[in-house]
C-alpha cells in the first residue's frame, strides 16, 4: 500500500522526473443507494473527491435484483471515471460487517491504487468507513466541508465543524497516511450532476463472509411523500411550542405543502412525541443547508442551530422576542405562531 | 476479545472528559484551538453509555459480573471516572497522560481499548461507549475498535437487550430516514445514540461509594501505545458570520414567495 505510483501521462513530465515523485489521486468512493436510486449525499461525496484532482473510481453494492438499475445512472454521473460494483444476497443490507472485507481486499489489492476513500456522512457510510480504516491502520477525517489535495507533498488538507459547528478545524494528512479515508458533509458539496462521457464499469467478486457476527432483522423506515430532509431546498421546522403531534401536523403541513417544503423538528418536539425522530434537525439529528430554513416555534438552542445555520435564508417565528434563534435568523417575526402560520399559508396561496 | 467462559456479562464503558456541552466556546486569538479554561464534564453520549451499563444490571441482575469505566486523558479526568463509578459502575481504569497532551485520536483510543481488553482476565462481553465525543464530533471511536478487534458492531442504538444465555444482544439503531435492528453476537461494541437513556443523578451516598471504589493508574507506555496524533490541526477559526443588508433580506424574501406579518 505504500507503492508510489509514477504516472507517465505526458512525455514532457517522465523527462522532468530522475526520482519517484507524488502519485496523481485516485478516489474511491462509496456510492449508496436505495430502492434503485443512488443517493444524493453519495453524489455530494462524488463532488468532494473530484476536488482532489485525479482519478475517481466508485464502488457499489447490492443485491443482484438491484444492481444493474443503480449501476445504469453510476455510469452516466460526471466525474466517474469507472465504477466498480459487486452483487451478493450479502450487500442487500450493507451492514459493515459484511462489506469491509471488500473494501480491505480491493484495497490492498486493486491497481492502480487507492490514495483517498470517500463516502457521504450517512448513517451507514460512516459505520462503515472507519471500521476499514481501523483494519487498515489507518486515521479517517469525518463530516468534511472542504478538501484540498497538494499534489507536490501528497497532503491533503480539510475543514470540518468541531464542537457542535461552535469552530472550524482546518486539519491535514500527510504523505504518512497512504490512503485518506474521509467522510463528507452533504450540504457542503453540489451532488454531482449527470455527465457526458460514460464510466467503464468492472464488475467484483463479493468477499462473502461465512458465520457473520451480525444479523440485520428488519428496518423500519418512516414513510413521507414529503421532500426527504436531508435533502430538501426548502424546510419548515416546527419546536415544542406546536403543542402535541396532531397540533404539529395540522399547522406546518399546510405551509410545508404551500412551499412545497420538507418537515423538520426540533430535538425537544421530538422528545414530546410530536414528530418522528428522524425529522429531528441538530447536531445530533440531520445537518440541512436548505435554500429556505423557516424555524417555527423554535427556540434556538445551540444543538439546533448547528443543524441548520448554513441555510440560505433562515426565517424565525417564535413568540419570545429574546429567543436565540432571531441571532442568526435573516427574517424575523415575533409573533404567535398560531396567528402567523395560517395568514401565511392563505397569502400564499393568493 | 474473549467473551466470558460462564454465561456472565463484563461491560466496559469507555468515558471521555470534554468541555460541558452547556459552555459557549470560544477560539483563542492563536487560531490554534479553543479556550479550554472552562467546564468540563464527561461526554453526554458516555453518560448515556454508563446508564446503559447500570439499567442492564438492573434487568438482568447477577448475570452482569462487572461493569468497568476506562479514561483515556489528564490527571483531572479521574472526576469523570469518579461520577461514573457513583452512577454504578464497579471499577475504573485511568490511562493517564499528560496535561498538555493533545486529546488522542479515535484510532489511538481504539488501539488503548484493544490492549486493555485483551489484559481483561475475564474477558469483555459488551463494549458500550458514546457515538461521538461533542468535542470533535468525530464519531469513529466504536467502528474503529470494532473493526480491529474484528467483532460486531451496532452504532447509534437507541435500544438494548441482552440474550445472556444465546450470547446476543438485540440492539435498534437510529439510521437515516427510520430505525434498523440488529442481532449481534457477543462479543459487540455498541455506540449510544441520545435517545437510549436518560442518564441518571448520582445520589449524595452513591458519590460517598464512589469515593471507595477502585482506580487502576496506567500509562500509555504500559500498554504499549503510542498516542502521537497522525492528524495535524494547522488552524481552528471561528464559522463565518452571516452578513446581509436589509435590501438583499427584502429581496430574498419575495424570491421565497414568502409574506410576513409584522406583530
Amino acid at each position: 500500500m505504500n507503492r508510489l505510483l509514477l504516472r507517465t501521462s505526458t512525455i514532457a513530465r517522465a523527462f522532468s522526473r530522475s526520482y519517484a515523485t507524488a502519485a496523481s489521486p485516485h478516489a474511491l468512493v462509496f456510492l449508496e443507494h436505495y430502492r434503485g436510486k443512488l443517493d444524493s449525499s453519495s453524489l455530494s461525496a462524488l463532488t468532494a473527491a473530484s476536488q482532489l484532482g485525479g482519478q475517481v473510481t466508485g464502488l457499489i453494492v447490492g443485491a443482484p435484483e438491484e444492481l444493474p438499475i443503480v449501476l445504469e445512472q453510476a455510469m452516466k454521473v460526471k466525474g466517474l471515471d469507472t465504477v466498480l460494483h459487486a452483487s451478493s444476497g450479502q450487500y442487500s443490507t450493507p451492514l459493515p460487517e459484511l462489506v469491509t472485507p471488500l473494501f480491505e481486499k480491493l484495497l490492498s489489492e486493486h491497481f492502480p491504487s487507492f490514495t483517498h476513500v470517500v463516502s457521504a456522512h450517512s448513517s451507514s457510510a460512516k459505520s462503515i468507513l472507519p471500521r476499514v480504516a481501523a483494519k487498515l491502520d489507518l486515521p479517517a477525517i469525518s463530516d468534511v466541508t472542504s478538501v484540498q489535495h497538494d499534489l507536490s507533498s501528497s497532503s491533503t488538507t480539510f475543514t470540518r465543524p468541531i464542537y457542535a459547528g461552535n469552530a472550524i478545524s482546518t486539519v491535514r494528512a500527510s504523505e504518512s497516511i497512504p490512503i485518506k479515508f474521509f467522510t463528507v458533509r452533504s450540504t457542503a458539496f453540489p451532488a454531482a450532476p449527470p455527465g457526458e462521457a460514460e464510466a467503464k464499469t468492472e464488475s467484483l467478486d463479493p468477499v462473502q463472509v461465512s458465520d457473520p457476527a451480525t444479523e440485520h432483522v428488519r428496518t423500519i423506515l418512516t414513510k413521507s411523500d414529503r421532500p426527504d430532509l436531508g435533502v430538501a431546498s426548502r424546510v419548515v421546522s416546527g419546536g415544542r411550542a406546536l403543542k402535541n403531534a396532531e397540533t404539529f401536523r395540522a399547522t406546518l403541513d399546510p405551509l410545508a405543502d404551500a412551499l412545497g417544503a420538507a418537515v423538520g423538528a426540533s430535538r425537544a418536539a421530538v422528545d414530546a412525541g410530536y414528530a418522528d425522530n428522524s425529522l429531528q434537525v441538530g447536531q445530533t439529528g440531520k445537518v440541512v443547508a436548505p435554500e429556505l430554513y423557516m424555524a417555527i416555534g423554535i427556540s434556538g438552542a445551540i444543538q439546533h442551530l448547528a443543524g441548520m445555520k448554513d441555510s440560505k435564508l433562515i426565517v424565525a417565528i417564535n413568540k419570545d422576542p429574546d429567543a436565540p434563534i432571531f441571532q442568526v435568523a435573516d427574517v424575523g417575526l415575533v409573533a404567535d405562531l398560531f396567528d402567523a402560520v395560517p395568514e401565511m399559508v392563505e397569502k400564499l396561496k393568493q | 476479545m474473549r467473551p466470558s467462559a460462564v454465561r456472565l456479562l463484563n461491560i466496559l464503558v469507555p468515558v471521555k472528559r470534554a468541555v460541558d456541552f452547556a459552555v459557549k466556546i470560544r477560539v483563542n486569538p492563536q487560531q490554534t484551538g479553543i479556550d479550554l479554561n472552562v467546564k468540563h464534564s464527561m461526554n453526554p453520549f458516555d453518560e448515556i453509555a454508563v446508564e446503559e451499563a447500570v439499567r442492564l444490571r438492573e434487568r438482568l441482575k447477577d448475570a452482569v459480573k462487572s461493569i468497568k469505566v476506562v479514561t483515556i486523558g489528564p490527571p483531572k479526568a479521574a472526576e469523570t471516572l469518579r461520577t461514573a463509578l457513583a452512577m454504578g459502575a464497579d471499577s475504573a481504569i485511568h490511562v493517564e497522560i499528560p496535561e498538555d497532551a493533545p486529546s488522542p485520536e479515535p484510532l489511538a483510543v481504539a488501539k488503548t481499548l484493544r490492549e486493555l481488553i485483551a489484559r481483561q482476565k475475564e474477558g469483555v462481553d459488551l463494549v458500550i461507549m458514546g457515538k461521538q465525543a461533542i468535542d470533535d464530533d468525530a464519531g469513529q471511536t466504536g467502528q474503529m475498535l470494532a473493526g480491529i478487534m474484528d467483532c460486531a458492531q451496532a452504532t447509534f442504538a437507541s435500544k438494548v437487550e441482552v440474550d445472556v444465555q444465546g450470547k446476543v444482544a438485540n440492539v435498534t439503531r437510529e439510521i437515516d430516514g427510520g430505525m434498523e435492528e440488529l442481532k449481534c453476537r457477543l462479543p459487540v461494541v455498541i455506540t449510544t445514540d441520545l435517545r437510549l437513556n436518560e442518564p441518571r443523578y448520582a445520589s449524595l451516598p452513591n458519590i460517598m461509594k464512589a469515593k471507595k471504589k477502585p482506580i487502576e493508574k496506567l500509562t500509555p507506555a504500559d500498554l504499549g501505545v503510542d498516542l502521537t496524533p497522525r492528524l495535524e490541526t494547522l488552524q481552528v477559526a471561528e464559522p463565518p458570520k452571516r452578513v446581509a443588508s436589509v435590501d438583499e433580506l427584502l429581496a430574498r424574501l419575495k424570491e421565497a414567495g414568502i409574506t410576513a406579518k409584522q406583530a
